[in-house]
């Protein structure tokens, strides 16, 4: 029986040079098989975290264990080549083919080109894109095309943890509302750990298992499930950041015999159907 | 023109003497940049001092630089080595400084992606970075390729065979159309040589061919 804690984090903290401190002290587990969800504004700490678990960034103090293993004991292009990692504006390779693109880790890892390219058009599929883009550059694609593929490249060589980096940031809502069911019907597949950072509770309410609301500095408001915190908020400032003083701060009125919803600013969001 | 079709075969082999001084040269200036630049490129408080002590070679005189390098490296004033590394020098001070730039336009997203996923330093250079500075690169060899096939000419003087050769004959002996030959021949090597690394560019770069989003797309 494996770890159920596939990350954690223990008292992290990151000064950098100049003096700027983007972690002070940060401890969270990272169960296994779910979605994480990091979630705070600019200056929250949340990339600085997450960039920690594949050592991009190294923790002036703490340490981040993953699979029980602190990572800074360990070879970091090893340890990047276990982690799935998609980023904003996908971070393709421009000058490779989206097929080769999909197959960069196993690639490296020394995987003949063959099986590789046969992995890579499954995953093509997988993701939702037509195998007939394989052999188009990736500003050939579109932005929501191309966070498809960076998804596919992270899942390349299968791996049990997923570190996802604002990635349906830089897409248009409509694109990001596809992209967003995507994840969930592939989690509901896959069962990765994922850990994911965001600015958008929206977001965050739609993808996360577990909720992490980081003020400034990585220090925790409050985790919990997506529920928890919206029936329970620990404070002033996590019911702000959830919106539950503003847009989520939903009302239900009796209009002509029918219950219906009513947001913040009086906007009819729908009818009651059942309660409960 | 009695003259040119009197000595096709003699300009054939001085042609060919003289690709046989510039090819060496711009090869081996392409090869010694690339870790300088890359140098200047990685540690940025080198870049000033590198880039200009590169530069500064191409102010060293030619001709002077033809007949001291002997002495330096110990051989023959005619030997075509002393040439090669001359000509080597000048391809270093142009290629060094597009090294560098090339790199610089490779950007830092698409280098921390690489690394992210896991390429290992030298992986990254080899197959991301390298091919990314590209055009660049291209660029950048094509003016040495050019003016090194243009500077091999200086050799002439010392007697060394190339197409430089044949205008000083064609001077001293007074041959109008030898003088013309071995200039036209020049140009015209020249051109040929960057036609050659233009096509080279299309065959290894072919992404900077297809950047533009097909008709046929339909997001997302």
């Amino acid at each position: 029986m494996p770890d159920a804690r596939m990350i954690e984090f223990r008292s992290v903290s990151k000064t950098y040079p100049d003096g700027t401190v983007a972690v002070a002290d940060f401890s969270l587990v990272v169960p296994r098989g779910q979605t994480t969800v990091l979630v705070g504004s600019s200056g929250s700490g949340k990339t600085t975290l997450l960039r920690m678990v594949n050592r991009m960034v190294s923790p002036t103090s703490g340490e981040v264990l993953v699979d029980g293993q602190d990572v800074a004991g360990v070879d970091p292009v090893r340890l990047r080549r276990r982690i799935g990692y998609v980023m904003q504006e996908s971070g393709l390779m421009p000058h490779r083919l989206v097929i080769d693109n999909i197959a960069t880790v196993p690639r490296l890892n020394r995987v003949p080109k063959a099986s590789a390219h046969a992995r890579a058009l499954e995953l093509m599929e997988l993701v939702g894109l037509d195998p007939a883009m394989a052999r188009r550059y990736p500003s050939q694609l579109s932005g929501g095309q191309q966070q498809r593929v960076g998804v596919a490249r992270a899942l390349a060589a299968d791996p049990d943890l997923l570190l996802m980096d604002e990635p349906f940031g830089a897409v248009d809502p409509i694109v990001r509302a596809e992209l967003q069911a995507e994840l969930l019907r592939l989690q509901r597949e896959l069962r990765k750990t994922i850990l994911f950072i965001t600015h958008d509770i929206s977001e965050a309410l739609l993808l996360g298992e577990q909720l992490v609301i980081l003020r400034t500095g990585g220090e925790i408001a409050q985790v919990g499930a997506p529920l928890e915190i919206v029936a329970d908020p620990a404070d002033d400032f996590v019911a702000g950041f959830v919106g539950l003083t503003g847009e989520r701060r939903l009302v239900v009125r009796r209009v002509d015999g029918v219950d219906i919803v009513v947001d913040g600013s009086g906007r009819p969001l729908g009818q009651v159907a059942a309660r409960g | 023109m009695t003259w040119v079709m009197a000595n096709l075969g003699l300009i054939a082999e001085r042609a060919l003497s003289h690709l046989g001084l510039a090819v060496p040269a711009v090869i081996a200036s392409f090869l010694l940049s690339l870790p300088v630049g890359w140098f200047a490129h990685h540690y940025r408080w080198s870049r000033t001092a590198l880039l200009g002590a590169a530069g500064l070679l191409y102010a060293i005189p030619s001709l002077p630089l033809f007949v001291l390098l002997p002495t330096l490296i110990g051989t023959g004033v005619r030997d075509r080595v002393n040439v090669i590394i001359a000509l080597t020098l000048y391809g270093i001070a142009l290629m060094v400084r597009s090294v560098a730039d090339g790199l610089d336009a490779v950007g830092v997203p698409t280098t921390s992606a690489a690394t992210a996923v896991g390429y290992s330093t030298a992986s990254r250079f080899l197959q991301v970075e390298l091919p990314l500075a590209g055009p660049v690169l291209l660029a950048g060899l094509r003016v040495v390729a050019v003016s090194t096939i243009s500077l091999v000419t200086v050799s002439g003087v010392l007697g060394v065979s190339s197409l430089g050769l044949l205008f000083v004959d064609g001077f001293q002996r007074g041959i109008v159309a030898e003088v013309v030959a071995g200039i036209v021949a020049t140009v015209l090597l020249a051109l040929a040589v960057d036609a050659a690394l233009v096509l080279a560019g299309r065959v290894l770069l072919p992404w900077t061919r297809r950047s533009r989003p097909q008709g046929s797309l339909v997001t997302p």
